[in-house]
């Protein structure tokens, strides 16, 4: 089956709706973490999935911002966002207060399998894919799966959820530009180790096309399944504008496929990088 | 009769128009490129005037370089460059599709020659499924520089002219604001035959990140659309019922109902809907709701009481 036909099994309604903010705070210089009130929503979320949020900056910036899950909370019916303040959207986002609401729809796209007899996985995450793989970390300890993690970053401060990953179990690693260790070079060294020392049952990475690509190889010579969290820029992220794409090889051929809709997870093989 | 008709009935508003010969329950429509099958998990296409899938060229196009849309204050940029699946899968997959709906098809065709145009109406148009065709002339992303046949009013006239010649279906031509003169371009759509007149595609435009000094868009330069252009669109569709007795389908910037009301005072008789769906993915039927409210506010009950109704007294009357 083609990565396009996936929608087509899927079929399910998917709300926009307000949801109301229970906090949304300043983690670090550049982070900010935001929860919301998840008991409406029409469909249960996985991880890797993104909800297509209204930012409320009125006309200054225009479109709505893909946010991925940073964690699930089913218990208390919370969904919890991890995000990067950028540009005018999540500046915008800033802006708005405990109690308020904020208009998100989703959750939309395509989110990571993990098989369930999985016992390792190994998850390679840069700046703010972390915030995505920390669902599937979450996700897996729940499973009772292993993880092992290897974060990077410009500087320590940008490595929140290392915390979070290390109270799910997880082996993590980090290396950042502060310490002069978040060289390519240098984490393959350390997925080499981890793949010596552990059977590696699938590997996921989101956030660096350098790092995407190095496991990307690494996956292959290994025969390790692996899958890629992408981000675009979005127009609709309901599949019908083709702004939000990326060309993956299927059949030995080349197509495009849209991010939104038949991602943002892809199998890692698949995804052509751009260098 | 569908939940919609009967509650338009029960409150005695009027809102079916006739477009070139094609019979709608009502004036919403999408606008090309902003719609597609995977809206159906967000609206209700019984509900819409009419469907418009995106355009279909007749062999696949892999379409423009990303970015593909960047946004500006009160709007984006985009440069999808129409990428397509081929008429082939368009005739197997999104025609049969449709009709499960109890809603007109109008199906947009792009092509890259006269030729290919008559082409792909002749079998569009003499397709059952196929309701009415849109000739999308206006596109800017396809070729360098924006250019376009709408550019052309001679262009523009033979083009219509031989689809004219192929089909009996409704034709409507999908007119570009990239021009000096609208009206030139909407009167050889007319004469060529045309039944109706989308008014308009998007305007070329182009950004730049300060900041690293290059292009917003892979494709250099795309077409603007969003609120921020909608009172060119009111102006241009102004233009064009002022010169045509063509029906006029009104697109560009409609954000909410009022926005569409105002493009039908200026003349049009249906409007499309592209960008709101961005911002809001059921923005269509809001926008017919309040339509509706709007009607009843002022105790109007047949849309027609509004198209082209503008008028010009207001300083006289104080």
């Amino acid at each position: 089956m083609f990565l396009e036909d996936l929608f087509l099994l899927g079929v399910r309604v998917v709300k926009d709706q307000e949801v109301k903010i229970l906090s949304n705070i300043q983690v670090s210089e550049r982070y900010w973490h935001m929860v919301v009130d998840a008991s409406g929503l029409a469909s249960d979320v996985e991880p890797g999935q993104f909800f297509y949020i209204d930012c409320g900056q009125e006309n200054e910036s225009f479109l709505r911002r893909p946010f991925s899950v940073y964690r699930i909370n089913q218990d208390d019916q919370t969904l919890e966002f991890l995000y990067l303040t950028k540009g005018l959207g999540t500046q915008a986002l800033t802006k708005l207060k405990q109690g308020e609401t904020v208009r998100s729809f989703g959750p939309l796209g395509q989110g990571f399998s993990l098989q369930e007899d999985a016992q390792k996985i190994l998850l390679l995450a840069r700046g703010v894919g972390i915030a995505t793989l920390a669902a599937l970390a979450q996700e897996a300890s729940k499973k009772g799966v292993q993880c092992a993690a290897i974060l990077s970053a410009r500087s320590h401060n940008d490595l929140l959820a290392a915390e979070m990953l290390q109270g799910f179990g997880a082996e993590v690693h980090k290396v950042t530009e502060e310490d002069g260790t978040s060289d390519v070079e240098n984490v393959r060294d350390i997925i080499e180790d981890i793949t010596a020392r552990h059977n590696i049952d699938a590997a996921y990475t989101c956030g660096s096309r350098r790092l995407s690509r190095l496991l990307q190889d690494i996956t292959s010579k290994k025969d390790i399944p692996a899958e890629i969290a992408l981000e675009e820029h979005m127009g609709c992220a309901m599949g019908v504008c083709y702004a939000c794409v990326c060309d993956v090889v299927e059949d030995d051929e080349i197509r495009t496929v849209r991010v939104c809709l038949e991602g943002p997870v892809f199998p890692l093989q698949k995804v052509m990088m751009q260098p | 009769m569908s939940t919609l008709e009967q509650k338009s009935a029960n409150q005695g508003c009027h809102l079916r128009v006739n477009i070139g010969g094609l019979e709608l329950k009502n004036p919403i429509m999408p606008a090309s490129g902003a719609f597609g099958e995977s809206m159906e998990k967000v609206l209700d296409f019984n509900h819409l005037g009419a469907v418009l899938p995106k355009s279909i060229t007749k062999y696949p196009r892999k379409g423009n370089d990303t970015p593909r849309v960047c946004e500006v204050p009160a709007g984006m940029i985009n440069s999808i460059g129409i990428q397509s699946k081929g008429l082939q899968y368009y005739l197997k997959n999104i025609v049969p599709y449709y009709q499960q709906y109890d809603t007109p098809l109008i199906a947009s065709i792009s092509a890259d020659s006269v030729e290919e145009f008559v082409e792909m109406a002749d079998i569009l148009g003499n397709n059952p499924g196929v309701d009415a065709l849109e000739l999308n002339i206006s596109c800017p992303n396809l070729k360098g520089d924006g250019l376009a046949f709408g550019m052309d009013a001679d262009v523009t006239y033979e083009l219509t002219k031989k689809v004219r010649g192929i089909t009996d279906v409704p034709l409507f031509n999908k007119l570009t604001p990239n021009v000096t003169r609208i009206q030139d371009i909407a009167l050889a759509s007319e004469e060529g035959g045309a039944d109706a007149l989308t008014v308009v595609n998007t305007f070329l435009a182009m950004s730049i990140n300060v900041h690293t000094w290059k292009p917003e868009l892979g494709n250099v330069m795309g077409g603007i659309s969003g609120p921020g252009v909608k009172p060119i669109i009111v102006r241009m569709i102004y233009q064009v019922y002022q010169a045509s007795k063509l029906p006029i389908i009104g697109c560009g910037g409609v954000m909410n109902g009022e926005d569409a009301i105002e493009m039908m005072l200026a003349g049009a008789s249906a409007v499309q809907v592209g960008t709101a769906s961005f911002i809001k993915p059921a923005a269509m039927l809001d926008v017919l709701e309040e339509i509706k409210s709007y009607m009843q506010q002022y105790g109007i009950n047949d849309i027609y009481d509004i198209i082209g109704k503008v008028h010009f007294n207001q300083y006289e009357e104080g």
